[in-house]
């Protein structure tokens, strides 16, 4: 067990390298000078030089990727060139808001995901089967910025329940637990969770019918358990996989918040994202896709291991 | 009379259905993934005719009709907000928006299969080299991908689609490899081999025949998540540039009447899940009709 959670932890390093190399590379990627969000149009040729020196672009790409990564181990991405502010800055401020976003999401997704998941096993090809299994297709085809702005009309424009946008009253970018900033969180958190709920659903459902079609579930009905008694071993079997399902949509949603955070004005990675790509601001950019990768790497770590721990039958090679 | 002589006078025997047929009739036992069908070709046929089928120029606007409601006449499903036709531009949007969702899914399991059965063929070092390459594009997450390649090439439709390509090869050039590695050691690629068959004609009589299968249903299955990334990054901005009809990008340009005219802004937005959810619920009965887990 230790071997393979230090193998895997090793294994991982080569992948944070390729990170670094895809996200430095995008910056070179980019068409057109990197310089063109700061330097007005009339700018002389030796005030370009004067800045390409000072952010280190006249120098040959090994030479700026290496000292980018050393930098960026040391905890500095770098300065935005737009605002000038230093992007760790920036980035660290904002992952706390997506996280808390993308954290209470994954909950719901994952609180109604396994109850239909469950259901649906339970009740397989039955009517109650197909209904929940039909919310589950639409959880995963549903584009979520559209579902949240069909939210924002009834529940803000319509029915003046909840605010449309922000993370809280005022503009407020700083989370506090009181009902004026739950009460902006509820409706981007609702609009998110659809999508896990619809992928933990329809693994759930898989599992449970499986577990339950094993000999050892007639066994124990057998032996004369209570229903209730089974239907603890099938969560007993479940759980290691849903986890998992859970930790890596966890993942995806901290990626993939920028079309939701966008919809709902969420001062997150997704705002900064926006930001940087349309003032065309390339370390911002940088920094803020590398912090994403390497949350979403280590996650992937964690759920790995965990599950592991969780489920001593899995052997891995 | 020879028995040998008798046999070949016989009349031959009924061919067994192909595999494809008896896919096909089991297909079309399932009332959901035909339904399902029917709404894509549909779909495909009014992308195609589109100028046939649409009552106005969906690129002609004018300022004095801005925003009317779905019901107006002359204008079943109202005018957006630069007073162009609303149904017309919804028509002309399937051409786009179908293109920009399948086309990255299809570069991609040329790509994709290509570099998985090149892997799980040949195995060794150029196994570990190719996939190692891919699980670094594991390390991001689909959408901020996407989003992060558009962002740093600029708009476009070309930019969108090398976006969501990269995006899309590594999945399927993993479920290629991991089909190819399972078919590779099985007893009939060694017959075949034995018999002196090339590494080329096993490739493609052995492992295409019974890799291309699993991984045409899977790349279905990518199109839902295609249109709706393709189309998410026409509503972010980047993808397709207006004034083209796409249906991501009138999503974003609609979301200022948002307060004003609701059940306009909720059209295109429509129309992408219709779309998604036909794609993911025929990807489904293909699935069971062939038989393929997961």
């Amino acid at each position: 067990m230790l071997i393979y959670i230090a193998k895997r932890i090793l294994y991982t390093l080569p992948i944070m390298l390729g990170v670094m190399i895809v996200c430095f590379a995008l910056v070179h990627l980019a068409p057109g000078d990197p310089l063109v969000s700061v330097l007005p149009p009339d700018a002389s040729a030796q005030m370009k030089q004067q800045l390409m020196v000072l952010y280190g672009f006249d120098r040959p790409y090994y030479e700026q990727f290496l000292r980018w990564i050393v930098r960026a181990l040391q905890g500095d991405l770098g300065s935005s060139i737009a605002t000038n502010r230093p992007v760790a800055t920036e980035v660290f401020k904002a992952v706390g808001n997506t996280l808390m976003l993308s954290a209470v999401a994954t909950f719901i997704g994952f609180a109604l995901g396994t109850f239909f998941g469950f259901v649906a096993g339970y009740f397989r090809d039955t009517f109650i089967d197909k209904f929940a299994s039909f919310l589950s297709v639409v959880g995963v085809s549903v584009p979520h910025y559209w579902l949240g702005m069909i939210l924002v009309i009834i529940f803000a424009a319509t029915l003046g329940w909840l605010p449309p946008t922000g993370a809280g009253p005022g503009g407020s970018e700083n989370w506090a637990w009181d009902w004026e900033h739950v009460r902006h969180l509820i409706l981007p958190a609702v609009t998110m969770s659809v999508i896990p709920m619809g992928i933990i659903a329809r693994t759930v459902r898989a599992l449970v019918a499986e577990i339950l079609s094993q000999e050892f579930i007639a066994g124990l009905r057998a032996k004369g358990l209570s229903e209730f008694g089974v239907f603890m071993h099938v969560v007993k079997n479940t759980a290691p996989t849903a986890l998992a399902v859970m930790g890596i949509q966890l993942g995806y949603l901290l990626g993939g918040s920028i079309l939701i955070e966008t919809v709902f004005s969420w001062p997150g990675t997704g705002g900064l994202l926006n930001a940087a790509i349309f003032q065309r601001d390339l370390p911002l950019l940088q920094g803020t896709i590398l912090v994403l990768a390497l949350f979403f790497v280590i996650l992937n770590l964690i759920v790995d291991v965990m599950q592991t721990m969780l489920d001593p039958r899995i052997q891995r090679s | 009379m020879l028995l040998a002589d008798k046999a070949s006078t016989l009349p031959p025997v009924a061919r067994s259905p192909g595999y494809w047929a008896t896919v096909w009739r089991r297909f079309r036992r399932d009332p959901v993934a035909m339904f399902a069908l029917a709404v894509i070709l549909t779909l495909v046929l009014v992308a195609i005719f589109a100028p046939y089928i649409a009552p106005q120029d969906p690129y002609k606007g004018m300022s004095l009709r801005r925003l009317r409601p779905p019901g107006t006449p002359g204008f079943p499903l109202g005018t957006d907000e630069l007073g162009r036709d609303m149904l017309s531009r919804l028509i002309y949007g399937a051409r786009l928006s179908l293109f920009m969702g399948v086309t990255p899914v299809i570069y991609a399991l040329f790509i994709g299969s290509a570099i998985g059965i090149a892997a799980g063929y040949v195995g060794g070092w150029v196994n570990t080299v190719l996939m190692r390459t891919i699980d670094v594009f594991f390390a991001f997450p689909s959408v901020l991908l996407a989003i992060a390649l558009s962002g740093a090439l600029g708009a476009g439709i070309t930019n969108g689609l090398v976006s969501l390509t990269v995006v899309f090869v590594p999945p399927i050039a993993r479920v290629a490899e991991s089909v190819t590695t399972s078919v590779r050691t099985r007893d009939y690629v060694e017959a075949a081999r034995a018999s002196g068959a090339s590494a080329f004609t096993i490739i493609r009589v052995q492992v295409l025949g019974n890799v291309l299968g699993p991984i045409f249903v899977y790349a279905m299955s990518l199109i839902a998540v295609s249109m709706i990334l393709a189309s998410g990054l026409s509503f972010l901005g980047l993808g397709v540039k207006p004034p083209e009809p796409e249906w991501g990008l009138m999503l974003n340009t609609l979301r200022t009447a948002i307060y004003t005219q609701p059940l306009l802004c909720a059209l295109p937005g429509l129309m992408i899940f219709i779309t998604s959810i036909s794609f993911n619920l025929l990807t489904d009965g293909l699935r069971s009709a062939m038989d393929i887990k997961a």
